[in-house]
């Protein structure tokens, strides 16, 4: 098939892709966009985490042919042109990267957090990253820069 | 993953008709439990006809003050949306209660209610399964039986059924509106889903190529004083050990209705009859609490991993049976 759709605000295509492939496979594979990670393939470690549509979900498990016409974003589309996103600065001041391989999912997952619920509670923040896996265990740290974005996001919106 | 064709339905009679001459044909909704599978190699379909965009995604008020939720909501969808949370709180909770954020963004209510067991043994296809290859065996008999049935189960299959949301649906005497290759019919969600008898194979009672289409909610005032707890090996993202969803309708210090169902212990969502009927017309105290827990739990039989499961149950419905008699009135 032919597969059209916007990605990060623009207008993706690519040709002979198989409607059974996976939404990670063509960003990584046939878009040149690997920040959303392959692990477990299975949507058990949120470290493809993407939004369709404006929802957080897990772009291992969305067949290719399931995303025509519809909006995806990745983590790619975060930072600006010269700067890291609020997000992404938090998690470098927090030191909440480790081997970095999960960092991508959690980068969106916290960014969809924080869109929906600028100062979240501890337990939400918890509760929103759940299905995202470190095998580092680095997650208090995640913990600090969810925070950490958190309170510079309100400071931003302040000044 | 083998490979596969793929289609987006255009319209139900279509679908229907497509995957019901091809045996070899699936539905696919969310993806979250199929898609695993098909990687997994417990399942290997020709043909995925895609009905996520199919059926309605909307959730409407029906003339009797009951709810029509769509096959394809979405399971976060569902449990935000106000009716829900205002009549159904024990709906929205059990939804709130499954997998992450990024599968319940994905997951239809269709797809939830047909989702198949997490035996370990199901999932390994190394493993003899009679639910995955009729005949092979159970493994988990002699094995590793944490997460496995302490009622209603076979001496072929001791598998759970993993859904949070179907045990609330089973509480609520919701009814599933299927289209087939015989045309239309209606099943109480507490009839949807088998115990394992000599067929583990099939989970519920629909025949291939039936889809569901809605599922209703009926109008049940005394729902709105109701909860779901579900008890797990972590505080998020894991599969029930045991769950309760239950609905009290109290006079006084009186029970004058309920409605209980456990998750966790059963191939199917349980319907607990035999406690509903043991607190109808009775006192709201704890030992009436615990009598009927254990008039529901006489018939449990555990293995070796679970025979915690039967005082989790009965303390998980006792506790959840005190909070709501003692919830403020509504």
């Amino acid at each position: 098939m032919r597969l059209k759709f916007t990605v990060n605000g623009r207008q993706a295509e690519a040709d002979d892709v198989w409607e059974g492939e996976s939404l990670l496979y063509v960003l990584r594979e046939r878009l040149g966009l690997p920040g959303s990670k392959n692990a477990c393939e299975q949507g058990e470690c949120g470290s493809c985490t993407v939004r369709l549509d404006g929802v957080a979900a897990c772009a291992c498990l969305v067949a290719a042919g399931q995303v025509q016409d519809r909006e995806v974003d990745t983590v790619e589309g975060l930072a600006g042109e010269d700067e890291l996103d609020a997000v992404q600065r938090a998690f470098v001041d927090a030191g909440a990267v480790q081997c970095g391989f999960c960092t991508p999912g959690l980068l969106v997952a916290a960014d969809d957090l924080l869109e929906r619920c600028p100062s979240p509670s501890d337990s939400e923040i918890r509760e929103s990253l759940a299905g995202n896996l470190c095998r580092c265990t680095g997650y208090e740290k995640i913990m600090d820069a969810v925070r950490l974005a958190a309170d510079r996001r309100a400071e931003e919106a302040r000044s | 993953m083998k490979p596969f064709d793929y289609q987006r339905a255009t319209d139900t009679d279509t679908a229907v008709a497509t995957v019901s001459r091809n045996p070899n044909a699936r539905y696919l909704g969310g993806g979250t439990n199929l898609v695993d599978h098909m990687k997994l190699g417990v399942s290997s379909p020709e043909l995925l006809v895609d009905v996520s965009r199919l059926s309605s995604d909307t959730v409407e008020t029906l003339p009797d003050g009951g709810v029509r939720v769509g096959a394809a909501v979405r399971n976060s969808d569902l449990a935000a949306e106000p009716i829900i949370r205002q009549r159904y709180p024990v709906l929205a909770h059990a939804l709130l209660a499954g997998a992450s954020g990024q599968l319940r963004n994905l997951a239809t209510t269709g797809g939830n209610l047909l989702q198949r067991t997490r035996c370990v043994y199901f999932q390994d296809v190394t493993t003899p399964c009679n639910k995955r290859e009729p005949g092979t065996g159970c493994s988990a008999l002699d094995g590793y039986t944490r997460y496995h049935a302490v009622l209603g189960s076979s001496e072929h299959c001791v598998a759970t059924h993993p859904s949070d949301m179907a045990v609330a649906l089973t509480a609520l005497d919701a009814v599933v509106h299927t289209q087939g290759p015989s045309g239309p019919r209606s099943i109480p969600v507490a009839d949807l889903h088998r115990l394992p008898g000599d067929e583990p194979d099939r989970d519920t009672v629909l025949e291939h190529g039936e889809l569901i289409t809605a599922v209703d909610l009926p109008a049940l005032p005394m729902a709105a004083r109701s909860n779901y707890r579900k008890v797990r090996d972590r505080a998020s993202y894991a599969f029930a050990l045991v769950s309760v969803a239950a609905a009290v309708d109290i006079a006084g210090d009186t029970i004058r209705d309920v409605r209980i169902a456990f998750g966790g212990l059963a191939h199917k969502p349980w319907r607990a009859t035999l406690a509903e009927n043991a607190l109808r017309g009775a006192p709201a105290t704890e030992a009436t609490f615990r009598t009927a827990a254990d008039a529901e739990l006489a018939e449990a039989r555990p293995l070796s991993d679970n025979e915690f499961k039967i005082p989790m149950a009965r303390n998980t419905l006792t506790s959840v049976l005190r909070d709501l008699t003692q919830q403020e009135g509504s």
